[in-house]
């Protein structure tokens, strides 16, 4: 029977005329049924203007409807405001597809559906339960539509992509934001659009199996719902090969985009809701479009035409000059600034004026941009000179300074804010705060003695600033400088909070659901971007805090809307140079300047125009991190490989200067550790107890007590087996069992440890509830372990099913108290294997040698840490103290965050080599966690030293760093100790993480060259 | 190379026996009713207690000024709301203090007072001095003790609290007279409010309860409406600053709220010292007296029952009953003891088994212990009610309404079916 036919069964049931209206995020639905018959059917982007287009499309239905009388619902997110204003009908959106889908498709077992911000799962089988998308999981087809706009293609070119695939680059789920710092280098490196645009797919797919199945798997009779999933063959495909779904079990019905509307239909029919004409139904409708609502208000940006006025002239005066090339003769330096979204090139002359100057979007291929760029300026400004100008110095700087360096054979490149500095202080002497917000980056660098002295970097979280407005401008249909000119005037502009642009997402669904319109959400938008700056990435509270000689620039700043709210805001006048959006490229000229060059190694105008390039991807066989890389090939031999974690695997030709060298690593070190642990669980079980298996996943406090645990079983005779380090594919083993897709990576990677020894065939998967961890002689307040560390377990044994006989222990144990140990082990363990022979006795021994195993453990680590820390001593080398938890060691979690800083030539020793060389700190914050204990000492030692730096790296959604962050950072700065913080995530982007390490090493350089040293 | 430590640290101001008589204490407000009791109880003791009701999303936004901005939902409206009212010039800030809870437990709620100490430092108000209500003996002032008088009193208060709260919820939106119900928790929240400055036997609490049960019984109320569990952390939970009046949200929606007490949560802290002795064989010396006080607390819950019971009106079960439906269905271990810990699963099975079937599990985005005790054991709870029907909800300064709105909205249609 078809859906058509059911729907006659339906109407035989509900006979008459039945209207649903689907208002969604981004998009308006209306159905109108006439006894099982749909009359009319309309789906269309609304622009923000929900009510209005409430009514037009009532309005374009009226020859379908005539004069005939009807029940009617409305539904969709942003269909609530609507309904309540119109006194009509509401139908939760869940609710109403599940509605739809009993009447049409009842053997269904499960519906996907994405919306344009909604993604939601209906089980309908062994319990009806809905899952919708939580504050945190981005939108869905308004992420698509986002994505599509950063590869600059519509959504129907990026699904025509998609289809012509050959490989899918890992990007990670969880939000918009995060998936969008992970394509941002893929774009930049090269890599093909078409894999691209698949890979975001599965970002879509992981996401909504991640985020919404939460432990339940989707599989039987799927239905697939809603507009991407009309429209994205694409991302069809990815979803039917994901899920391992048969033709016949994928289910994407041709009515997938009404299913909403339809199910509020049938839910007025059912319900005898909203029975009237069209013509009531329109007044009510025309008086909530009339009606303004209240709605949380900011005050305008200008009270007048005068104050803008005002605003302008001020704006006026900070320019570069400019300079017409023929009345110019001497040297010429290049500066380039690849950034995510757009690339910047300035010429300039000895004294700092603009030969020539180039904005503009990198249209995903910033190589070639540049390559048209240096065509026009030798066009242009050399070649007609005769020889008046010639280029002395080029550097480049951005997220593509490699690439464009080794490409164009530029003579140097510098860290994106050093050259942002070396610009700002052109323009403002005495510049001690600069601002930057670029289309993806936000940077901050505070300023004392003349040198950085701290640096302030957008986390993965908020990124996506300025590029985000623009993303928004278009989905409303507006050009970007309209869109920033409209707000200007806005009397109220809408309150949208300062989060992460998800949040904006819904926040300005609720300004639409609200009423309010354009002008509004725009002015709206640029206070929100403005406070987010502010709140989110500065934290600053009070403007005297960032500075008095503040600096903004980044393309961002060009908007006269943000530049204002931000003045309004921090309450002060700053300075926007005219080049705001150059700066990238001028510091880099500054930089090319002052490398004191005769003649820049430059690509001249013939090789320029000869310039081309291939790429391919491959995947890496230097080490175990197996990397995707990106090999692009130039037209004059030259390579550039991208994508890697290392300098390993023969990518000394980045271009840089650091050859990769074996410097003393810890994590390293603990990590071959780690590995030979593993290996000797072969060599282990005798006896009674040998015919177990237990099983050590290697996650989260399994890397520090993995010592304990292995001694004390194996000693006891059982048999053992350790997972290895996590990558991808071991998340993605787990990945559907995760309840909460909030929880720290390291927890999440849990999961896939767990499935793995489950089918590797371990009896048992031990991982014990650990409230406290063992007690160190830091005199902390308390010794605790974290609430995740210490109770996961009940996660996973609560939403994983292991199966095969193997079985989860996870006993309460007390490791501090031998005897309170060795008893709880005792009960747990002649418990779950009688058979074993377990006494009490031989468990206590079993213990003893385990806290002997661990305690050597530690000793030797640490003593490893003096070695590295000797060795960099003597042979006069930087030293980094990475600082995480044990956890953070794995290559899966850590994203080669060590083997980054060696390779810039540090030597690398983790915080507990260096917790317990000096007295403990006494701290501000109750000090009750041990691992965090370790990282306030170890903040003292690096204060003790000049030759050490502190990085600290933090795992996205790890609230006990929001505490200690704020204290180690503290410590430091008490100290004149420079802070830097890299978060790690399942994003594998190490382009952030260079910036930062590189602008600490530039920092540093900077601060030492103010104090005269070196 | 080796040079001086500049060592990072703060001032504690101490807050001394003079202050007492001349400060004002400012103290966040979690739950109304109770905390209306508890200002008077700190009043009769000598302290010029001042229970703040600045509860707009302006404290929100102060505290998002002065709060790290990953820092958890209720430190942002706790430390929020204290800040607005010292920088709103209504009080005195050289003649004012600040009251703030501590649990001493393994999350992130402990560390709140420091979060406090940088925002007052921050603000340049870092004279103001703080005081920590708490039980584990942390941030001792001469000048603020907690003795087991005020602290017998206090229980009172949370007693009476609970009972309003629970009656006032059964009988809301059932009443058939608008306005009856809020008049008549008005009138005893005066009441109350006067036993309470006076001081009261435990005796005439007793026979106090059973007579406000009494009062609430005459109450005509309509037929039987949905029911809905709030269960989650304790101060989203309760705070309509920090859930966004979720209750008067369910109410408006028709549902009538079941809301665990105050004093669950009590129990819960106290008897986790008896359980750290069970597993860890901590606490050898304290045990008796955490026995005693859970005895205590198991004693006082039967009354109360008892009272609600006496005028026909249902009441959460009693600490034997909880513990023991802990223990028949094992979803999670006691001995987890950070955030609400044991408690929070269990509590959904308790509203579960007494036919609460609708739950709220309310959380602030990113808590940690709320992974595992939330949102992590909403499955083994639904393997033991598949009727259950469960919605968490994340709250935080950016969230927007309409997701919470919405995901209620699903769930309450859910539980209409």
């Amino acid at each position: 029977m078809s859906w058509k036919d059911k729907l006659k069964t339906f109407a035989a049931q509900y006979p008459g005329m039945l209207i649903g209206m689907d208002i969604g995020s981004t998009t308006a639905k209306i159905v109108v049924i006439d006894d099982g018959e749909i009359v009319w059917q309309k789906y269309e982007r609304h622009f923000s203007q929900v009510r209005t287009k409430a009514v037009e499309l009532v309005e374009e239905a009226l020859p379908a409807i005539g004069d005939k009388e009807f029940y009617v619902a409305i539904s969709g997110s942003a269909g609530l405001g609507l309904a309540k204003a119109a006194g009509a009908a509401f139908v939760q959106e869940v609710f109403a597809t599940g509605g739809a889908v009993e009447v049409l498709e009842p053997e269904t077992d499960v519906v996907v559906e994405l919306g344009g911000e909604d993604a939601k799962l209906i089980f309908f089988r062994g319990g009806m339960d809905e899952r919708m998308n939580g504050s945190c999981a981005g939108g869905t087809g308004a992420f698509i539509d986002q994505m599509a706009t950063l590869l600059s293609v519509s959504v129907e070119e990026l699904d025509e992509l998609s289809l012509n695939s050959t490989r899918i680059y890992p990007i990670a789920s969880r939000c918009g934001v995060f998936a969008k710092s992970d394509i941002q280098p893929l774009l930049n490196q090269g890599a093909r659009k078409e894999d691209i645009a698949v890979s975001i797919y599965q970002a879509v797919v992981d996401q909504t199996i991640a985020g919404l199945a939460q432990g339940r798997r989707i599989e039987g009779h799927v239905m697939f719902l809603g507009g991407p999933l009309h429209y994205c063959r694409g991302l069809r495909n990815r979803f039917r090969e994901s899920l391992k779904l048969s033709d016949e079990d994928a289910v994407f019905p041709e009515y997938g985009r009404f299913a909403v509307a339809m199910g509020a239909a049938f839910y007025a029919a059912r319900q005898k809701a909203g029975r009237c004409d069209a013509q009531q139904l329109l007044a009510a409708l025309r008086k909530a479009a009339a009606a303004q609502p209240p709605m949380a208000r900011a005050n305008p940006l200008f009270a007048s035409r005068a104050e803008y006025e005002e605003f302008l002239s001020r704006h006026a005066g900070a320019g570069a000059e400019s300079v017409i090339p023929s009345q110019y003769e001497g040297p010429a330096y290049l500066g380039i600034d690849c950034g995510s979204t757009t690339t910047k090139l300035v010429l300039i002359t000895d004294d700092g004026k603009l030969l020539f100057s180039f904005y503009g979007p990198n249209r995903a291929n910033p190589a070639d941009v540049v390559k048209e760029q240096l065509l026009r300026i030798y066009g242009e400004v050399v070649t007609p000179s005769q020889g008046r100008i010639h280029i002395a110095g080029s550097a480049v700087t951005g997220y593509g300074e490699d690439l464009i360096r080794t490409a164009f054979h530029l003579d140097s490149g510098l860290v994106e804010t050093m050259a942002h500095y070396a610009a700002a202080r052109f323009f403002d002497p005495e510049v001690d705060f600069i601002i930057d917000i670029g289309g993806q980056d936000m940077k901050c660098l505070s300023i004392k003695n003349n040198a950085i002295d701290s640096i302030i970097l957008n986390e993965a979280c908020s990124s996506g600033c300025g590029s985000f407005i623009e993303t928004f401008a278009k989905a409303l249909g507006y050009p970007i400088a309209e869109f920033a000119r409209l707000g200007l005037f806005a009397e109220h502009p809408v309150d949208l909070g300062s989060r992460c642009t998800v949040f904006m997402n819904s926040s300005v669904k609720q300004a639409q659901k609200d009423g309010a319109d354009v002008t509004q959400i725009s002015a709206g938008l640029s206070q929100s971007i403005v406070k987010n700056a502010l709140y989110k990435v500065l934290r600053v509270k009070r403007a005297e805090d960032i500075g008095r000689h503040i600096v903004v620039q980044g393309g961002t700043f060009l908007n006269d809307a943000v530049l204002r709210s931000f003045e309004l805001e921090i309450g002060a006048e700053v300075t926007r140079p005219q080049i705001a959006g150059l700066m990238g490229a001028f510091g880099a000229a500054l930089h090319a300047k002052a490398l004191g060059l005769e003649k820049s190694s430059v690509l001249d105008p013939e090789q320029t125009a000869a310039f081309s390039q291939t790429s391919k991807s491959i995947t890496c066989g230097g080490c175990t991190n197996h990397c995707p890389i990106t090999v692009m090939k130039f037209s004059d031999g030259s390579r550039f490989v991208s994508g890697n974690k290392c300098d390993k695997g023969g990518l000394a030709a980045i271009g840089s200067a650091n050859k990769p060298r074996e410097l003393p690593n810890i994590y390293r070190y603990k990590r071959e550790k780690l590995t030979a642990l593993a290996e000797s669980c072969r060599d282990t079980g005798f006896g009674a107890a040998g015919r177990y298996t237990i099983g050590l996943p290697m996650s989260l406090g399994m890397f520090e007590l993995a010592p304990l645990w292995h001694a004390i079983f194996s000693k006891l005779g059982f048999r053992l087996m350790m997972t290895g380090f996590s990558d991808k594919k071991l998340y993605a083993k787990g990945q559907y069992t995760i309840p909460s897709d909030t929880a720290c990576y390291p927890a999440k990677l849990m999961h896939g440890h767990v499935r793995l020894l489950a089918k590797q065939g371990a009896d048992a998967v031990f991982y014990p509830c650990l409230t406290y961890n063992i007690l160190e002689d830091n005199e902390g307040d308390n010794n605790y372990n974290c609430p995740v560390v210490a109770y996961y377990s009940e996660v996973l044994s609560g939403n994983m099913d292991l199966g095969g006989g193997c079985r989860f222990i996870y006993p309460y144990l007390n490791i501090n108290d031998d005897k309170v140990l060795a008893s709880g082990l005792y009960d747990c363990l002649s418990a779950e294997f009688p058979d074993a022979g377990m006494t009490l006795s031989a468990v206590r021994s079993a213990v003893r040698a385990g806290k002997k195993a661990y305690s050597d453990w530690m000793k030797d680590i640490r003593s490893e840490g003096l070695k590295a820390l000797e060795y960099a001593r003597s042979n006069g080398l930087d030293i980094i103290v990475l600082c995480g938890r044990p956890y953070h060691v794995d290559s899966g979690i850590c994203q080669g965050m060590d083997q980054l800083a060696e390779s810039l030539g540090y030597v690398v020793v983790s915080e507990d080599c260096v917790a317990d060389i000096e007295s403990p700190v006494h701290t501000v914050v109750i000090n009750q966690w041990i691992y965090h204990a370790r990282l306030y000492n170890a903040a003292k030692y690096v204060s003790l030293h000049d030759d050490c730096q502190l990085v600290q790296l933090v795992s996205f959604g790890c609230g006990l760093d929001a505490i200690t962050t704020d204290e180690v950072r503290s410590i430091l700065e008490a100290n004149g100790k420079l802070y830097t913080q890299i978060k790690i995530d399942e994003i594998s982007n190490l382009g952030a993480a260079r910036i930062r390490l590189r602008s600490m090493a530039g920092a540093l350089e900077e601060q030492r060259s103010a104090k005269g040293l070196r | 190379m080796q040079k001086d430590f500049v060592e990072y640290t703060y001032d504690r101001v101490i807050f001394t026996e003079e202050m007492r008589k001349e400060y004002t204490i400012i103290a966040p407000t979690m739950l109304p009713l109770h905390f209306t009791l508890l200002g008077e109880v700190f009043r009769r003791h000598g302290y010029n207690m001042v229970m703040l009701d600045n509860e707009e999303k302006s404290a929100v936004d102060t505290g998002v000024c002065y709060v790290h901005n990953d820092a958890c939902y209720p430190a942002i409206c706790v430390i929020g709301q204290l800040m607005e009212a010292l920088l709103s010039g209504k009080y005195d800030v050289h003649k004012t203090a600040v009251l703030i809870t501590q649990t001493g437990g393994g999350c992130r709620a402990s560390n709140y007072i420091s979060m406090l100490r940088k925002a007052l430092a921050r603000a340049g108000l870092e004279f103001v001095p703080i005081l920590s209500l708490n039980i584990a003996g942390l941030e001792k002032q001469p000048g603020f003790r907690l003795d087991l008088p005020i602290i017998k009193e206090l229980m009172q208060c949370v007693l009476y609290g609970d009972l309003l709260m629970s009656l006032r919820n059964q009988c809301l939106v059932r009443e058939v007279h608008k306005g009856e119900t809020e008049a008549l928790t008005e009138k005893w929240l005066a009441d109350l409010s006067d036993m309470m400055a006076r001081g009261q036997k435990y005796k005439d609490v007793k026979a106090t309860m059973y007579r406000i049960a009494a009062d609430y019984a005459k109450i005509e109320r309509g037929p039987e409406v949905v029911r809905v569990g709030i269960v989650g952390e304790i101060y989203v939970k309760y705070s309509p600053l920090g859930n966004n009046k979720l209750e008067r949200f369910m109410h408006r929606e028709g549902a009538e709220t079941v809301v665990p007490g105050l004093l669950d949560f009590c129990f819960y802290c106290v008897y986790n010292n008896v359980l750290d002795n069970r597993l860890y064989g901590m606490r050898r010396y304290s045990k008796t007296v955490w026995k005693i006080a859970s005895k205590y607390l198991m004693d006082k819950k039967r009354d109360m029952i008892a009272a609600a019971e006496s005028a026909g009106f249902f009441m959460t079960s009693s600490y034997e009953h909880l513990l023991e439906i802990a223990d028949r269905y094992g979803i999670v271990g006691m001995g987890m003891k950070m955030g609400e810990g044991w408690l929070l699963a269990t509590e959904m099975l308790e509203l579960c088994s007494m036919g609460v079937k609708n739950i709220v599990c309310t959380q602030p985005f990113g808590c940690l212990p709320n992974h595992i005790v939330g949102k992590g054991m909403m499955r083994p709870v639904k393997e033991a009610f598949p009727e259950a029907n469960i919605v968490a909800i994340d709250y935080d300064p950016g969230a927007s309404r309409i997701n919470q709105d919405n995901r209620l909205k699903l769930m309450l249609a859910n539980a209409k079916l």
